[in-house]
């Protein structure tokens, strides 16, 4: 199993984001994460990716424990990862923002960069080519030399993308990857991010779009009020009476 | 990576102008003037390093400045160590500072980190008034001998001191122009500009601050030695918090995160409170509107001023 999730809780003062939750994303496989607002979706991923320690349990990648490593050591194992708001590094070119991305792989340090030496510039043309390949991955090629600050939201959501790709993870986190795009826009990215599953990196999706998460996920996990509720098949998950009531009755905020 | 050919020749030519400057300017004020800019500039560049492109101001740079002047005036002045020797091991002394203090003061960031480390400045202006013994207190030290010569070249005049001053100008700005232009100045920008992102991308971001903090300790450290040196005499003043705030005045009015930023402002704000001397007094009062009208109005200071003034040419032209 590439990620391992196993009785994940994250508590905030009194509060528990996320309890003893159980999830496994398989390599090649899309698996969603879904519930209704303040269900614990993002603490979840702020928890896999580093930028949260556990409260307990445990997250093994490939079976090796990564809760509670700081993210920059997270994302060197082959995590990456988007962000709700979709992140890029403002006052960059959108070739800029990929370049960095790639540093990871890279190992010059301060006297290679004032010694110019044969390493510094063998990786700068890498990353370069790396972050070009990544764009055109992505269909944003086009925009390398604008400012991010210009480009359309839909382009800013394929950049995001591509900056995550450009490490070459194993595993890729979506945070809410069609929030704020048309439906067109959306279908678009439903296929960017099959390709992405295509080209052999595993995919856990966070996303309210029901129709994308139906469309894309072999499997759906369904958090409410920081537990799983749910677990199976888009087709299963429909059924589901619990998940039913979660969305649209009882005691949830939808 | 490249380096166009009209920016070649702008250099040339800017280098050029500098080392023709003390044969033709006969003017041995005014040559000390440009000197104490260029020994000002390192620092400055130094400052930019954190501010400019790693996003945190550190306002322990005119405390950095002191321990590295004072450290090498110490040396020459009362130990008879040579300046070859002295100017290292001041270097190392300030980095080494700037290494264990930045361990704490990065544990915060933004005002936190700008006030802590005007604390740490003012700690440093105290013990050196305070550790009289070796630091003459408040009266500092006199002394401080010129550079030993290196084989046929001697330093004791001030046209060799320019050059050798120059000398580690140029060579500050190599260093800082081959960092941002590579991918460690990379690194430096995209934690400045989102240090969360820059962590999940991979970039530890802790390392990244703690190196840019060292970097920009050690060029505040050799512009002391070198102040020191130049002066030769070394006093509190030199440490102080109006230090830094004259780095900060210096490089917000020349530009930050600009390689010609810092060298422009230095100079040219130097050059006013020369030609406004009689007015001393109300210098630093002047000061303040003028930064004010900078920060509101030309964020990116001279050094911007001039890449808007290029892009709307641009754009008029094609």
């Amino acid at each position: 199993m590439l990620l391992r999730v196993e009785r994940l809780a994250m508590n905030f003062g009194g509060l528990k984001a996320v309890d003893d939750v159980d999830l496994d994303v398989p390599d090649g496989e899309i698996t969603a994460v879904i519930g209704p607002n303040g269900a614990g979706k993002s603490t979840f991923f702020n928890v896999v990716s580093g930028f949260c320690k556990p409260s307990a349990g445990r997250v093994a990648l490939d079976g090796v424990d990564i809760a509670g490593l700081p993210p920059h050591r997270i994302a060197r194992l082959g995590v990456a990862r988007t962000f709700q708001t979709t992140k890029l590094f403002p006052e960059a070119e959108v070739l800029d923002n990929v370049i960095v991305g790639r540093r990871l792989h890279t190992r010059s340090n301060v006297f290679d960069a004032v010694l110019r030496t044969k390493r510094l510039r063998t990786e700068a043309a890498e990353c370069r080519e790396r972050a070009k390949a990544a764009l055109a991955f992505a269909g944003v090629l086009h925009l390398e030399s604008e400012p991010v600050g210009s480009i359309s939201q839909e382009a800013c959501k394929r950049v995001a993308i591509a900056l995550a790709l450009v490490s070459e993870p194993r595993l890729l986190l979506l945070d809410e990857p069609a929030a704020g795009i048309n439906e067109e826009e959306t279908s678009g990215l439903t296929a960017l991010i099959r390709k992405v599953v295509e080209s052999g990196v595993a995919v856990c999706l966070v996303e309210h779009k029901m129709r994308m998460v139906m469309d894309l996920s072999d499997r759906i996990v369904v958090l409410n009020q920081g537990k799983k509720i749910a677990e199976g098949t888009p087709a299963e998950i429909r059924q589901d009476p619990t998940v039913i009531d979660a969305y649209l009755g009882g005691s949830s905020h939808a | 990576m490249e380096f166009p050919r009209a920016r070649g020749v702008g250099v040339s030519l800017l280098l050029l102008t500098a080392i023709v400057f003390p044969l033709i300017v006969d003017n041995p004020y005014l040559v000390s003037v440009v000197v104490t800019a260029y020994v000002t500039a390192i620092a400055v560049y130094g400052l930019d390093v954190m501010l400019g492109y790693t996003g945190q101001l550190s306002l322990a740079q005119g405390g950095f400045f002191g321990v590295g002047g004072y450290t090498a005036g110490i040396l020459m002045a009362s130990y008879d160590v040579s300046f070859w020797i002295a100017l290292p091991v001041a270097v190392a002394m300030t980095s080494a500072l700037g290494y264990l203090i930045g361990l704490a003061a990065l544990r915060t960031r933004g005002d936190y980190f700008a006030i802590f480390t005007l604390a740490v400045g003012v700690m440093i202006v105290i013990i050196i008034e305070r550790w009289e013994d070796v630091t003459g207190g408040t009266d500092g030290l006199i002394g401080v001998p010129a550079p030993s010569g290196v084989g046929p070249l001697q330093f004791d005049s001030l046209t060799a001191q320019y050059y050798l001053i120059l000398f580690f100008l140029v060579v500050t700005i190599y260093v800082v122009w081959s960092l941002m232009d590579s991918l460690v100045g990379r690194t430096f920008v995209a934690v400045r500009n989102s240090e969360e992102l820059a962590r999940a991308v991979g970039i530890d971001a802790g390392r990244t601050h703690q190196l840019a903090f060292v970097l920009s300790a050690a060029l505040a450290g050799l512009g002391g030695v070198l102040y020191a040196v130049f002066l030769g005499y070394i006093g509190p003043a030199m440490g102080g918090v109006q230090m830094t705030f004259m780095m900060l005045v210096y490089l917000m009015i020349g530009g930050v995160a600009s390689l010609a930023g810092p060298l422009l402002g230095t100079l040219l704000v130097t050059g006013l409170m020369q030609v406004l001397q009689a007015f001393a007094e109300y210098q630093m009062m002047a000061l303040g509107p003028i930064l004010v009208v900078v920060i509101i109005f030309f964020p990116h200071g001279l050094a911007g001023l001039a890449g808007h003034a290029k892009r709307l040419f641009q754009r008029r032209g094609g």
